[in-house]
């Protein structure tokens, strides 16, 4: 009950923010938009499958899944500073509460919005098949990691230093380094491997094997992605949690 | 009958003590101001009583129930208005009192007539359905009072309420805290003497984190030999008059 109350409140309060719905849902599809134009005007001959829509829908989906942790953290961060969160941390409301209330309706947010890029994907040449379902779901579940983000430092920093991080630097890291505006393999070296080592690119990938049926490749990626998260969910709990009980971090 | 029973109650942060074993009871219904300077201890003392924080010694027993041992029973039982108006800034005025409402466990029918109650108790009528960040700072304060009082609580904090309201504001509010006199226990923390002279039944008065003085304002400026409470408040926090 108290969740379903706090996640309502949370869900109006990010999407009352026309700042928060362009870049929720139109961006992604701007880029989406700017890209396959870009594809379109790359001769064939040149033989460059970087901006192929196979490649661009997962990278696009998962991009825009990374202003989760933007939303998550100016939300948490605004309510901290505002003493909102003073005012309910006095009331019954439980830490999961707290933590459920904020990732929910994350998730669903992330649910449409890999909805919106996947299927407006297929007006640029994605083929519309039965795998869309699974793929959507898949990088809903990979937005939890950039919502962990977002709640760890939401939890921390205040609104400024969260726009910050999570808005400029996050978002940034997540693009370069997930294979969608750069070809890792054709770089190499240490960036490809700092790619390896870090979600991002396996994320995408995870979504690229779902679209196209590889459920034996998606395990590898997913898992990678599934570990980030779960560590990232943690430190997000334990800073939380000493935040409620009034404890410095 | 005492609705807070404060035994003992210290919070050290390493070896610096914010507040240094507080011993204070507060009666059913009684409007209780507490004072001090910046720094005094005031605010880490609500933050206590309203379990926010946990003591690290003594203990508080607020209507039969220990800070300590059942913080949940406490939290049902009290509600607190921050020093900032702490409202959900893109939420109605409406939204926010129908949010507070549900989170302490009013059914759905019960939230709006709370609701409605808390708008014309308070004079929201007008803005009701006005989100909450394009009210002025007087009307966020109404709320946020407003929002405290949905839950019925038995105890109420008010972390300095009219901070920076003009004073036909807070006049309003004034009246808004007198008439919840003897229904409800209030504890308030404010730097407006004046506000404590028209609200209190008791004062308490804090210096480094103890309480250095209790009593109504009469006998305080009595005990210091002064004619106003800011002279009496002065002089017992260690200032010249």
């Amino acid at each position: 009950m108290r969740i379903t109350l706090f996640a309502k409140r949370n869900t109006k309060e990010i999407l009352r923010d026309t700042t928060n719905l362009f870049f929720g849902l139109g961006f992604p599809l701007i880029l989406l938009v700017l890209l396959s134009v870009i594809n379109a005007s790359i001769p064939a001959e040149a033989n460059n499958t970087m901006f192929s829509i196979e490649n661009l829908a997962p990278g696009l989906a998962m991009f825009g899944t990374a202003f989760m942790a933007l939303f998550s953290g100016m939300l948490l961060s605004k309510d901290r500073t505002s003493s909102f969160l003073m005012r309910l941390f006095a009331s019954p409301m439980t830490s999961l509460d707290f933590i459920l209330g904020y990732t929910l309706p994350l998730f669903v947010m992330a649910l449409a919005q890999a909805a919106i890029t996947l299927f407006a994907s297929c007006f640029a040449g994605l083929e519309l098949t039965v795998n869309l379902l699974p793929a959507i779901l898949v990088t809903a579940l990979s937005s939890l990691l950039f919502v962990g983000f977002g709640l760890l430092f939401g939890s921390l920093m205040n609104e400024k230093a969260v726009g910050g991080i999570c808005g400029a630097a996050l978002t940034n890291v997540a693009g370069w380094l997930s294979g969608v505006f750069i070809p890792l393999d054709l770089i190499g070296g240490t960036f490809k491997n700092v790619a390896d080592i870090l979600p991002f690119y396996h994320s995408v990938q995870a979504i690229k094997a779902t679209l196209s049926g590889d459920f034996a490749e998606l395990m590898p990626h997913f898992g990678i992605v599934l570990a980030y998260t779960v560590v990232v969910f943690v430190l997000a709990v334990i800073a939380f949690q000493r935040k409620m009980n009034g404890n410095k971090v | 009958m005492n609705a807070i029973t404060i035994t003992n109650m210290s919070k050290k942060y390493g070896e610096f003590t914010a507040v240094d074993e507080l011993n204070l009871t507060i009666e059913q219904g009684e409007l209780f101001s507490l004072l001090g300077v910046n720094g005094a201890g005031k605010t880490t003392t609500i933050k206590m009583l309203s379990c926010l924080i946990k003591p690290t010694g003594g203990d508080a027993v607020l209507l039969g129930d220990s800070v300590k041992e059942h913080p949940q029973a406490v939290k049902a039982k009290i509600n607190i208005s921050p020093q900032e108006t702490a409202v959900a800034a893109n939420l109605s005025v409406i939204e926010n009192l129908e949010l507070i409402a549900g989170i302490y466990g009013q059914d759905s029918q019960t939230v709006k007539i709370s609701a409605d109650k808390m708008v014309t108790q308070f004079g929201l009528d007008d803005v009701r359905n006005k989100k909450t960040k394009q009210l002025s700072g007087g009307m966020q304060r109404r709320l946020s009072i407003a929002m405290a009082l949905i839950s019925s609580p038995k105890i109420l904090f008010l972390d300095e309420p009219t901070l920076g309201l003009d004073v036909l504001a807070r006049r309003e509010l004034w009246a808004s805290i007198k008439s919840l006199k003897g229904k409800v226990t209030i504890i308030l923390t404010t730097h407006y003497l004046e506000e404590v002279v028209a609200l209190s039944d008791r004062v308490g008065i804090m210096v480094n984190g103890k309480l250095t003085a209790i009593g109504t304002v009469l006998e305080l400026t009595k005990q210091t030999g002064t004619s106003t409470l800011e002279d009496a408040f002065v002089m017992l926090s260690g200032g010249a008059v």
